[in-house]
């Protein structure tokens, strides 16, 4: 037998493997779990004030109510937590931070029996004066929001100062910024903002937890971060992680909002108070508007500086983030912006201070892009603008001076290869660019734009991931993962990944789920698009193990050299003596020794782990080290709009993206990720505020809060797949999850701009604001 | 709160409970029934995850009460499949890929399946209107829309 080609699984594009149980209703959400008739629901009281003295919690009224089983307060909810720094309480003890911060708990037989008794807790508060901006929360008088923050357990790539309202300041000093200034022929200096948004999952956020007769904790919650929650709630409340079981099926949209922990601390300290009983904790949407987690405002100062050919001398920016009542992710956000302040580009001066500033906000947690498409509005309007006020064409200024693998970026890392020049060139020539078309109707005006982006996995340096294989009887093969399935596909590419590297069928493999801490292998979490990389190492690893181990079988029992053999199509196959032996039974029951000697073998389990080990600190003062992150993954969006002059109406005409996904493992669904995340980034861009008003939300509502539906989207979406490997990652892949939609709002700003010559620096592009600006410009332009 | 002798035919089966009055039939058909494919996304009748059809239109379940729904005929999204075979528009779905979290796509099912009944070739513009009360934040609505024009052609 001679060694034939077989189709290789990775680049193909497989049906999602969840997609039948999803179109036929059987895919189990958390709420769709049953739990009995001893199921118990929770609701929360919440602060009605942004900042307040909690001076008396009055339970005594509602323990009398119908159905009341349990009432919980910030007495009995454990100690101090949070992801990056513990600086929350799960219930408020003296203070409450925001409108919807949790004061009390109750659980009864209904939620209406528990919601009218939530009406009946007598709280009395002593309102405080609210913070309400960054800008006000960093002045050097500001009322402290957090007094004990020096107090706080914080993770060492995070820098707190006490006595400010500073939860994190990260800071680059790169070059000579200050006499880098008087080699430029133009300065562009812009203030950008972005409001606070919302995730909005479909599915809001849902949490069950049950105290078990031994006094574990079983918690079935629709979690992005099952093991961190594990971790999380069990540190806050003084258990084993062992002894908090963490079960977790599909999640229903999550974007960020489902990482680490928010409701599901609240279900897990109700269900303590009623062992036995499972206690169901479900945000409204209402809720789920302000009181789980939020995208961060930002307020973005930026100075960019270029020498009259177009190179790009010097850079300085302040960020300002709004990060809330309590900081979760907002920390590192903080630092992952810091480190990534320049955008995709190579720019010899920088000086960048990025702030997380505590106000009295909603949480301000991590969204798909943390922080990326935050920064990307304002770094990729600016450029913009630069190349404008040369007389460049954007797309060459953005060609001339994008990164490229060998140079060495903002934090002095260097950087591997990367295809950006690639992405700009595909994407731009998608909408025709540099070519003028005419706006299809009269009253409207025509523009194209494109913006740029990088994103690396922000994460701690040793979050790790770990996977296992097991073959059954018929050779299938259950594939145990942690990494979560939150739409993203995941469960999908998992299994090529693990066919090919073991050499069965794509068919084959069937992924262990629900993810349960007590069954699955370890995964930090599923965040930063790191699953197909990072899970994916892990996942190769396993399945080598496996194939390993089955080959040391068949080698001995052929008598054969293992090199000469290879696992093909679910079979074991030898070079040399053309023999085969199908994997299943041998894989558990093993294979016969000769002669009647007994047997060789048994069950093959097959164990794999990752994490990265190459990824070191920063200075604190410059921001510079060796490898600040693993890797970046980069691309650009185009875009061709018409804007309509009497009312300030976007039209999509055409969104083209390109990105360098190192290898796609399957491109259908690299394709998806980029036009939903183009959707999404659109939707941001158009519609998106969340408005608080004193602190207090004004649109928590679907009518009042606008997100894209399906008459929203552009005429045409083109996607495209760059593929420059990783060397890092699997097969050469790296992540694409949340990238699509960084460029995305910072292109249709850049094409409104072209389109009617106006700039709005405060996102969104409400058609309201839009008319305002046009408006405006006639006036400037007629007088 | 009275009590109520509910009868619905759900999926081509005749039910019968008593149920409080105020209850939806989205309660109904999760809690009484076990159907847990219609979604509870917004209890307001905004995001369209609940949509299930009532005699043969499609309606928002978290909007109309159990009692409302008596005598109706209901379609879910189980209901879709007749004898093991998928509807038409499933097998799109599955094959254009208009699944993602798949939160919204029973509504969204329902909500095509109503629509290809009442026209069966509609037009790109067609599918988007009658889609537009059923929010999807993951896909972009593309192969949404990708997946009723397939499943349209296949049934045509």
């Amino acid at each position: 037998m001679t060694q034939t080609e077989t189709a290789s699984l990775i680049g193909a594009s497989k049906k999602r493997i969840d997609a039948r149980e999803k179109v036929t209703g059987e895919a189990i959400f958390t709420d769709d779990l049953a739990f009995g008739p001893g199921l118990l629901y929770g609701r929360v009281v919440r602060s009605p004030h942004a900042h307040a003295k909690v001076l008396r919690v009055d339970t005594s009224k509602a323990e009398k109510m119908p159905g009341v089983r349990a009432i919980v307060t910030g007495e009995d909810s454990g100690e101090h937590i949070g992801l990056y720094l513990k600086d929350r309480y799960i219930f408020c003890r003296d203070r409450t931070r925001y409108v919807g911060d949790p004061v009390a708990g109750v659980v009864a037989d209904t939620e209406e029996h528990a919601e009218l008794a939530c009406r009946a807790i007598d709280v009395e508060y002593e309102p405080l004066d609210a913070i309400l901006s960054p800008l006000d929360g960093i002045k050097p008088d500001a009322e402290l929001l957090h007094p004990d923050l020096g107090s706080y357990v914080v993770a060492d790539f995070i820098d707190p100062k006490p006595g400010t309202n500073i939860a994190n300041h990260f800071k680059v000093r790169k070059g000579d910024v200050s006499s880098a200034w008087d080699q430029c022929k133009v300065i562009v200096e812009r203030e950008f903002t972005v409001p606070h948004i919302q995730h909005v999952p479909l599915e809001t956020h849902i949490a069950v937890a049950r105290v078990e007769q031994d006094g574990k904790i079983v918690l079935w919650s629709s979690s992005q971060s099952p093991f961190a929650q594990r971790n999380l709630i069990a540190e806050a409340m003084g258990m084993s992680q062992s002894d908090l079981r963490v079960i977790s099926p599909y999640v229903g949209g999550g974007f960020g909002s489902k990482a680490g922990v928010s409701v599901e601390g609240i279900a897990v300290a109700m269900a303590r108070k009623v062992p036995g009983h499972p206690v169901k904790m479900r945000l409204t949407r209402e809720e789920e508007f302000y009181c789980s987690f939020v995208r961060q405002g930002l307020v973005a100062r930026t100075k960019v500086g270029a020498a009259e050919d177009g190179e790009l001398l010097a850079m300085k920016t302040e960020y300002y983030w709004d990060a809330g009542a309590y900081t979760e992710y907002g920390v590192n956000i903080t630092r992952a912006s810091g480190y990534s302040s320049t955008g995709p580009y190579r720019i010899p001066n920088v000086e960048a201070d990025s702030y997380c500033v505590y106000t009295n906000h909603p949480v301000g947690g991590p969204m798909r892009g943390f922080g990326m498409p935050e920064i990307h509005w304002g770094i990729e309007q600016i450029m913009d603008i630069v190349a404008d006020e040369l007389g460049m064409d954007n797309a060459e200024f953005r060609l001339k001076n994008c990164l490229q693998g060998g140079d060495h970026n903002v934090t002095g890392m260097l950087m591997h290869p990367i295809g950006l020049s690639e992405c700009i060139e595909k994407a731009s020539k998608a909408i025709k660019w540099g070519v003028d078309e005419p706006a299809s109707k009269p009253g409207w005006k025509r523009g194209k734009g494109l913006a740029i982006m990088w994103k690396a996995p922000a994460m701690p340096p040793n979050a790790g991931s770990s996977a296992w294989v097991r073959l059954n009887e018929d050779a299938t093969v259950s594939l145990g993962v942690g990494g979560q399935e939150i739409g993203q596909g995941t469960f999908t590419v998992a299994a090529q990944m693990a066919a090919e590297a073991l050499g069965v069928p794509f068919e084959w493999i069937k992924i262990s789920r629900p993810v349960d801490t007590e069954y699955s292998p370890y995964e930090w979490q599923t965040v930063a698009s790191r699953l197909t990389w990072s899970m994916g190492n892990a996942i190769v690893a396993a399945a080598k193990d496996a194939r390993r181990q089955i080959l040391e079988l068949a080698a001995a029992h052929l008598g054969e050299d293992i090199d000469d053999l290879d696992v093909r199509d679910g079979q074991v196959v030898s070079y040399r003596s053309e023999e085969t032996i199908p994997l299943k039974n041998m894989v558990v029951y093993g294979l016969p020794m000769e002669d009647d000697q007994g047997w060789r073998g048994g069950p093959i389990i097959g164990n794999g782990k990752f994490m990265p080990s190459y990824v070191t600190s920063l200075n604190n003062e410059t921001g510079q080290g060796k490898r600040a992150v693993v890797h970046y993954t980069t691309g650009c969006q185009a875009v061709d709009l018409e804007v309509e002059v009497a009312t300030g109406k976007i039209h999509m005409n055409k969104i083209s993206s390109a990105f360098d996904v190192g290898k796609a493992i399957n491109p259908d669904q690299v394709h998806a990720q980029m036009e939903g995340g183009i959707i999404q980034g659109a939707s941001t861009a158009i519609f998106e505020a969340l408005v608080m008003k004193d602190g207090v939300p004004q649109n928590p509502s679907f009518t009042d809060y606008r997100i894209a539906t399906s008459v929203d989207i552009p005429d045409e979406i083109e996607t495209i797949i760059v593929e420059v490997p990783q060397d890092d990652g699997p097969f050469g892949a790296r992540g694409v999850g949340e990238h699509p939609m960084v460029p995305t709002a910072p292109a249709i700003a850049n094409a409104l701009s072209n389109a009617a010559g106006i700039r709005i620096f405060e996102m969104p592009l409400t058609a309201e604001k839009v008319f305002f600006a046009l408006e405006e410009a006639r006036k400037k332009e007629s007088e | 709160m009275s009590m109520h002798e509910v009868n619905i035919e759900v999926n081509g089966v005749q039910y019968q409970r008593y149920v409080q009055s105020n209850m939806t039939l989205l309660t109904f058909l999760r809690e009484e029934l076990g159907l847990t494919g219609a979604k509870c996304g917004c209890e307001t009748g905004e995001c369209g995850a609940c949509t299930v059809m009532m005699d043969g239109a499609p309606v928002n379940s978290c909007l109309v009460l159990a009692v409302e729904a008596i005598g109706a005929e209901i379609v879910t999204v189980e209901g879709l499949a007749k004898d093991g075979r998928l509807d038409p528009l499933q097998d799109a779905f599955i094959d254009h890929t208009g699944t993602q979290c798949g939160f919204c796509t029973p509504g969204i099912l329902i909500a095509a399946r109503a629509l290809l009944d009442r026209n069966p070739t509609p037009t790109d513009e067609e599918i988007r209107e009658a889609l537009r009360g059923n929010l999807c934040r993951c896909t972009g609505y593309v192969r949404i829309i990708d997946a009723v024009k397939a499943a349209a052609k296949v049934e045509a």
